[in-house]
């Protein structure tokens, strides 16, 4: 981030791709849609470049990146809560989420079924991460799926380290239930 | 929350302390003493226990949430939305380049220490003979002016002998002067 400071563009292109993939799915699972997590991690990067001038690295780059991240996904859902609220219970809602977003393919082609089975696990993931309120969303996101540490993410989301702990058990804990049913499956299996 | 509380008597340790510890147990980035505190606490607590084991499980079955690949066109768009920032100016812009900055600069501090440079005062041997010359004829003639009083009391003119002051010449009287003159 210093060479992008300095003016070196070709840093910029490696921050891109070293971070594109993890933010945009950290947006996609806090926001649900990738049309809008894709438009929200560019605005990560533009405001990244636009303030490259002024960056100090009085903490990790990621930290101040991600926070910006969970700053502008936790705005678009407090948004797009706003405006479902303000449509009519007459009509039909369409919260633009996404049923079937592009993923990964792994390196062995899996059957239909296994394809089928893995899809839906993973849309009842999704779904238990949405049940979460914001907070305890972002927090799980940043823990289990970038592996921040407990201080960084206590930056990310503003808050002190044991507060943020306690943000870790209760989602944890409701996760628990949420999940229980996927996890008796794969226990079974 | 937690349905029965369990006190562990030994630790005096309840289910509610383990709450900001277990996270960073299972993490495997607690303390010593704390891994300690909190594997005696499970060794006696079944419902924190069971809790321990479904939060590794679930932590396992949440590893089945795969990645999704940015869009082919996202690069592009970005690039194309930094390119449409407006171009922002600051104060040093109006500089051509660095190499004319630091010109300006170093003539600016030549010019600076040239003027506060300190002047060379030379004492009167260091003068040059036309100098020198001048200069007595200067003091002289303040020595006259210093002394006017004493030069217009007719006193002192009349017993002084100007010419007989003058080095290598012969004492001339005023008799004698008057003579030449008739």
């Amino acid at each position: 981030m210093l060479d992008v400071k300095a003016g070196d563009e070709q840093s910029f292109e490696l921050l891109l791709r070293k971070y594109r993939t993890p933010l945009v799915n950290f947006l996609y699972r806090m926001v649900r849609n990738t049309a809008v997590a894709e438009d929200l991690a560019q605005e990560v990067f533009l405001r990244v470049y636009r303030a490259r001038g002024e960056y100090a690295p009085s903490a990790k780059f990621t930290t101040w990146m991600f926070r910006i991240a969970t700053n502008l996904a936790l705005n678009s859902v407090r948004d797009n809560r706003h405006r479902q609220m303000e449509i009519s219970i007459d009509q039909t809602m369409d919260t633009g989420e996404d049923e079937q977003p592009p993923l990964e393919v792994p390196d062995r082609a899996p059957t239909v079924e296994q394809e089928l089975v893995a899809r839906s696990r993973a849309e009842m993931i999704m779904k238990a991460i949405h049940t979460l309120p914001e907070k305890q969303r972002a927090a799980v996101l940043l823990h289990k799926y970038q592996e921040m540490d407990y201080d960084e993410i206590a930056r990310v989301l503003e808050c002190s380290e044991s507060a943020l702990k306690s943000l870790l058990f209760r989602a944890y804990e409701s996760l628990r239930a949420e999940l229980a049913p996927l996890v008796n499956t794969s226990a079974r299996a | 929350m937690f349905g029965t509380t369990h006190h562990d008597k030994s630790s005096g340790k309840t289910c509610a302390t383990m709450e900001s510890k277990l996270i960073e147990y299972l993490d495997g980035r607690a303390r010593p003493d704390e891994r300690r505190e909190v594997e005696e606490h499970l060794s006696g607590c079944a419902s924190c226990k069971t809790r321990a084991e479904e939060f590794r499980a679930i932590w396992s079955t949440m590893d089945d949430l795969p990645e999704i690949i940015p869009s082919r066109e996202f690069d592009a768009s970005l690039r194309a939305r930094i390119t449409a920032e407006p171009v922002r100016r600051n104060f040093w812009d109006w500089m051509p380049s660095a190499r004319f900055a630091f010109a300006i600069t170093a003539l600016v501090v030549l010019s600076v220490w040239l003027s506060s440079a300190p002047r060379v005062v030379k004492t009167p041997s260091e003068l040059s003979p036309a100098v020198q010359a001048n200069k007595i004829s200067t003091e002289s003639d303040f020595g006259m002016i210093q002394n006017l009083p004493e030069l217009e009391n007719y006193d002192v003119i009349s017993k002084f002998d100007a010419l007989s002051e003058l080095p290598g010449s012969t004492a001339v009287s005023t008799e004698d002067l008057n003579k030449e003159t008739r």
